[in-house]
């Protein structure tokens, strides 16, 4: 089993470190399964390995991986991965038949289904000699069998089981760049983009770049999507918080970006680069076009790279809010590409097509000087290349069926079914959470995630504080012990001291929103009814 | 106002790390290709690249496992081989919704379930899916596994030399300290205990604490085949001097002789007993890339721990879980690699055809390389036991290495330059591994194409000779 973690938020200003915190398992459980003793390594020689602990223990582990934490499969997780097991076991053992997942942005593990096409193009591409024969031909869309035929011409021997390209087979990224041109309205390089095994690897490669030490810092929203977190704690940076306004929308104040520099600077921090998540994670609010041109400003004015993680970019739920990407803005600007330097991001995992398994993605490079592209590709060659399934996911999702296709209308229908659904369920659960006592939820502008803030009562929380666990986890393990319920803590993803939130997907597929809805009043009217002051 | 990000304000670690395979070679091979000259790309173990075909069966599975509408039709059985959709239907039943649902951070518990038996059935001796994590090829395995071990440049990590350059990139990356064993080329690239005891004084007499030691076997860019009293001397000196040892086995189905079959550095540690074999900790890397299969494209790999504690092991874990998963394809493709189609399967016969195939040329191009390498003047080379590479030794005359270094250019890089603007073959210096000073190498794969090896090889002849000519001076060495 795992060993649990809880985050504390700590004081405003002060949020580089995280107080991590047993699970409420008694810490003799834990010190019974050790087989290590503790180890203090000098330089000489220890003659015949058992007279001394093995070379790789907690104690002689990279210390920056005990450092660094990932809420969202964290705590909470492993307690439902366990609920699950024991109901597999012994089904009835519980209050609820089965649990109910909104931890994760995972939609296909909850029944959202693949997007026809783009299926039956990678189908083809895998397995050509479908391609050969009429009668295999015939089980796939015509426009599907071309764009297949399209692809496999722009890799070399049609191998898509070699690697390829460090930055991605060229004709794919062709495709990607003129994807992003008809988004934008402006031009795309394709030797700016880096086909990767997902968004994640990405923020891994260009923060390393960033950190030289403790002592260089980057920006990130509070609430954050946690990879950000962990991965300056495993590469040994500073993480300087900037707090969204939860009473605007989880607005961006760039006031609050000043601050936060300047207290940084006077630390001695040197802040590298800002971290924009639009559409947010796990706060779903989508930036207004004004608020995104003083953002790159400010950056300029700074010296900041920018990181604009942009994967919920076609999930967009509201009419008055539009997705901008931040390279389209800063080119409106007075701004010429290489003033800006700009790191974008995408993924397939999200949006409508919901490709998580897949690991792809690419990130869009601008307004570097020559020496550090070098670098990021040179950084990027150590692992080959991203999966070629991948690649050729990102460059249909960036470039779908278009009218007129055989394919389109199918498509269109699968997409629009999906995104209003979502839409639906955002609303659904929006408003369900703000009918609950002492429950407020900003709406979910975008991205896949409900935010919403509890006003836990002070019987609430000094239980939690009896057994060792931060409040909203307390909250988030009592609702999943009593409905089944995942969600994950607000302290997962930062937030202003004393108060709490929980992150809860909109993923359930429709027709189990109205359970999610139904157990989840019903246990927290019966929680507010033992713990109201 | 310098520049956020620029060359002064970077990570020292990513200036100071280097990866040849991908270097300037292969940039100047590329920018020559897009110029519209020929280029035989020998610089990168990729078989599809070079025209190897992928195995029929596990492309077929994994097609049904992308469109699974196929397996509702009606007629599929007439498409599809009836073991293929079994298959697929299995995979498709282990993942939690499909190829495009995250998968358990250690990838899919089925799937690792399936990698343990492999291994039990390999070794004969059980092993414990929990310690098996699946990752997006064995490189991103061996990155974590360091990034867990390396704690500051006081942590040094035993690397062979001539060694694949993930393993300096990754210690330079991670602010790690290589620490050389130089195998030795005359004894057909063996390992020497007292070279690396030798090394291990001197890094620790520089203050550093030596943590662990990697082996590939069989050898990148070397090719040897480690036999089982090789891999019983590292085992004992790992436990003699407390390190982790890193059994780098991503070529263990690349074997061309007979008398060192591969024999994994788990099953020795097992057959051995005792203390040693419940201490000794040991990390173990696979991957679907190469061997018969060569699937380079899909970025399927496994480690599997052993004697790691539990502790040890969630930490782990939870760094895999901030990347959330390996892609699920590239986990089909590894279970399918470690269960492939049994005899009485409709596909076995197949599947044994063309692997066998595979494998058969594979030794003869061995051969046929080692041999036309050996025919060159000033150019020795030892025998591919294994893997997918030549490493043969150029002997530069010193006018050569005099005019490489006015060129500006390390001898071998200046050597294979002039041997791919000549010729089209992309090679990668053999510096680019490490090698004792003084002593110049080149990498090249055995993967092109069978029918293309005489022409490929009379084609580096004629350059070489023509090289050795010219630089020879003609007065001969011994007056130098």
């Amino acid at each position: 089993m795992r060993r649990f973690v809880a985050h504390s938020a700590r004081r405003r200003n002060n949020f580089t470190t995280c107080v991590l915190r047993h699970c409420t398992l008694p810490l003799r459980l834990w010190s019974s399964t050790s087989t290590s003793k503790p180890c203090y390594f000098s330089g000489s020689v220890a003659s015949g390995g058992s007279a001394s602990a093995p070379p790789l223990t907690l104690d002689t582990i990279n210390p920056k991986v005990l450092k660094c934490e990932y809420a969202v499969l964290g705590e909470t997780f492993i307690l439902a991965q366990r609920l699950q097991q024991e109901l597999k076991e012994n089904p009835g053992s519980h209050p609820f038949n089965e649990l109910l997942y909104c931890n994760i942005g995972n939609p296909h593990s909850l029944g959202q289904q693949p997007i026809t096409f783009f299926r039956e193009v990678l189908a083809l591409c895998d397995h050509p000699v479908l391609l050969d024969r009429a009668e295999t031909r015939g089980y796939f869309s015509a426009d599907a069998v071309e764009r297949a035929l399209q692809i496999l011409n722009q890799i070399p021997e049609r191998a898509t089981g070699a690697y390829s390209h460090t930055q991605g087979i060229k004709g794919l990224r062709d495709t990607i760049a003129s994807g992003i041109e008809a988004r934008d309205g402006y031009p795309a390089d394709p030797n700016d983009i880096f086909l990767i095994d997902g968004a994640s690897p990405a923020v891994h490669i260009i923060i390393q770049l960033l950190l030289r030490s403790e002592e260089d810092g980057i920006l990130c929203p509070i609430p954050q999507y946690p990879l950000y977190s962990g991965s300056i704690a495993l590469h040994g940076g500073s993480l300087v918080p900037y707090y969204l306004d939860e009473e605007t929308e989880w607005g961006l104040e760039i006031s609050e970006l000043k601050n936060q520099l300047e207290t940084e600077k006077s630390k001695g921090i040197t802040v590298r680069a800002l971290v924009v998540i639009n559409p947010g994670n796990p706060t779903g609010q989508v930036l207004a076009e004004s608020n995104q041109r003083e953002i790159v400003d400010f950056c300029k004015n700074e010296g900041l790279v920018l990181i604009a993680d942009e994967v919920y970019q076609e999930n967009v739920y509201v009419p008055d809010k539009k997705f901008h990407s931040f390279k389209k803005v800063s080119q409106s600007m007075k701004y010429g590409m290489e003033d800006i330097p700009l790191v974008s991001l995408q993924s397939i995992s999200k949006g409508y097509y919901g490709e998580c398994g897949r690991r792809g993605g690419y990130m869009e490079v601008t307004g570097f000087c020559s020496e550090i592209r070098e670098q990021i590709y040179k950084v990027a060659s150590l692992d080959t290349c991203s999966n070629i399934s991948g690649q050729i996911l990102a460059s249909l999702v960036m470039n779908p069926p278009k009218v007129g296709d055989d394919s389109y209308e199918s498509f269109s229908s699968e997409k629009e079914a999906i995104l209003s659904s979502l839409a639906r369920r955002a609303k659904t659960l929006e408003d369900a959470l703000n009918s609950l006592e002492g429950v407020t939820c900003n709406r979910a502008e975008g991205a896949m995630y409900l935010f919403p803030r509890i006003e836990l009562p002070k019987k609430a929380i000094e239980a939690a504080k009896a057994v060792n666990t931060a409040p909203d986890a307390f909250y988030a393990r009592c609702l999943l012990n009593a409905t089944g319920i995942v969600v994950i803590p607000g302290c997962g993803f930062g937030q202003v001291p004393g108060q709490w939130h929980f992150r809860c997907t909109i993923l359930p597929q429709e027709d189990k929103i109205p359970i999610v809805v139904s157990r989840l009043t019903e246990f927290h009217k019966a929680f507010m009814d033992e713990f109201r002051n | 106002m310098s520049k956020p990000l620029d060359y002064e304000n970077l990570n020292e670690n990513v200036k100071k790390c280097q990866y040849a395979v991908r270097g300037e070679l292969y940039l100047r091979a590329s920018e020559l290709q897009k110029e519209g000259k020929k280029i035989i790309f020998t610089n990168v173990g990729n078989p599809h690249a070079l025209g190897q075909k992928p195995l029929t069966f596990p492309r077929q599975v994994i097609a049904l496992c992308q469109a699974p509408f196929l397996l509702d039709d009606p007629n599929v059985g007439l498409v599809f081989p009836a073991d293929t959709i079994a298959r697929a239907k299995h995979y498709l039943s282990l993942t939690s919704g499909g190829l495009g649902a995250y998968s358990d951070s250690r990838g899919i518990p089925g799937i690792r379930k399936e990698v343990a038996e492999f291994i039990e059935r390999r070794d004969g001796y059980p092993s414990d899916p929990e310690l098996i994590f699946l990752t997006d090829g064995a490189s991103k395995g061996v990155m974590q596994i360091l990034n867990a071990i390396i704690r500051s440049d006081r942590d040094g990590i035993l690397v062979p030399v001539p060694q694949y350059p993930l393993y300096s990139a990754t210690i330079s990356l991670l602010g790690g300290s290589l620490v050389p064993y130089y195998l030795e080329e005359t004894a057909n690239w063996g390992l020497d205990i007292v070279n690396l005891r030798q090394s291990v004084a001197q890094a620790r007499s520089q203050g550093k604490t030596v943590r662990a030691m990697v082996i590939i076997n069989p050898g990148n860019p070397t090719g040897q085949c480690l036999s089982e009293a090789n891999l019983k001397e590292v085992l004992k000196f790992c436990y003699e001097n407390n390190l982790v040892l890193l059994g780098d086995e991503v070529y263990q189905q690349n074997i061309y002789q007979d008398e060192r079959p591969f024999i994994s550095a788990r099953k020795v540690l097992m057959d051995m007993g005792g203390p040693i074999s419940k201490e000794l900790q040991l990390v173990s890397f696979h991957t679907v890339s190469k061997g018969y299969w060569g699937e380079c494209g899909q970025r399927g790999g496994y480690f599997e721990m052993t004697n790691v504690s539990p502790k040890t092991v969630e930490e782990i874990y939870k760094v895999a879980s901030i990347s959330l998963s390996p892609n699920v394809p590239g986990q089909i493709f590894l279970g399918l690699m470690v269960s492939p189609p049994k005899p009485g399967d409709i596909s076995y016969e197949r599947f044994v055809r063309e692997s066998k195939g595979v494998l058969e040329s594979l030794r003869r191009r061995a051969q046929i390389m080692t041999d036309g390498f050996n025919s060159c003047r000033n150019v020795v080379c030892n025998f591919t036991e294994g893997a997918m590479y030549s490493f043969p030794q150029i002997r530069l005359p010193p006018k050569a290495i005099e005019a490489a270094k006015k060129a500006g250019k390390v001898p071998d890089v200046f050597y294979c330059l002039k041997l791919l603007e000549a010729t089209g073959i992309s090679t990668v210096p053999g510096s680019g591994f490490g090698q004792k000073d003084g002593v110049f190498h080149l990498r090249t794969t055995i993967l092109p194409a069978e029918e293309d090896m005489p022409a490929i090889m009379a084609s580096f002849k004629k350059f070489n000779d023509d090289f050795m000519e010219q630089y020879e001076d003609y007065r001969g060495y011994s007056r130098m």
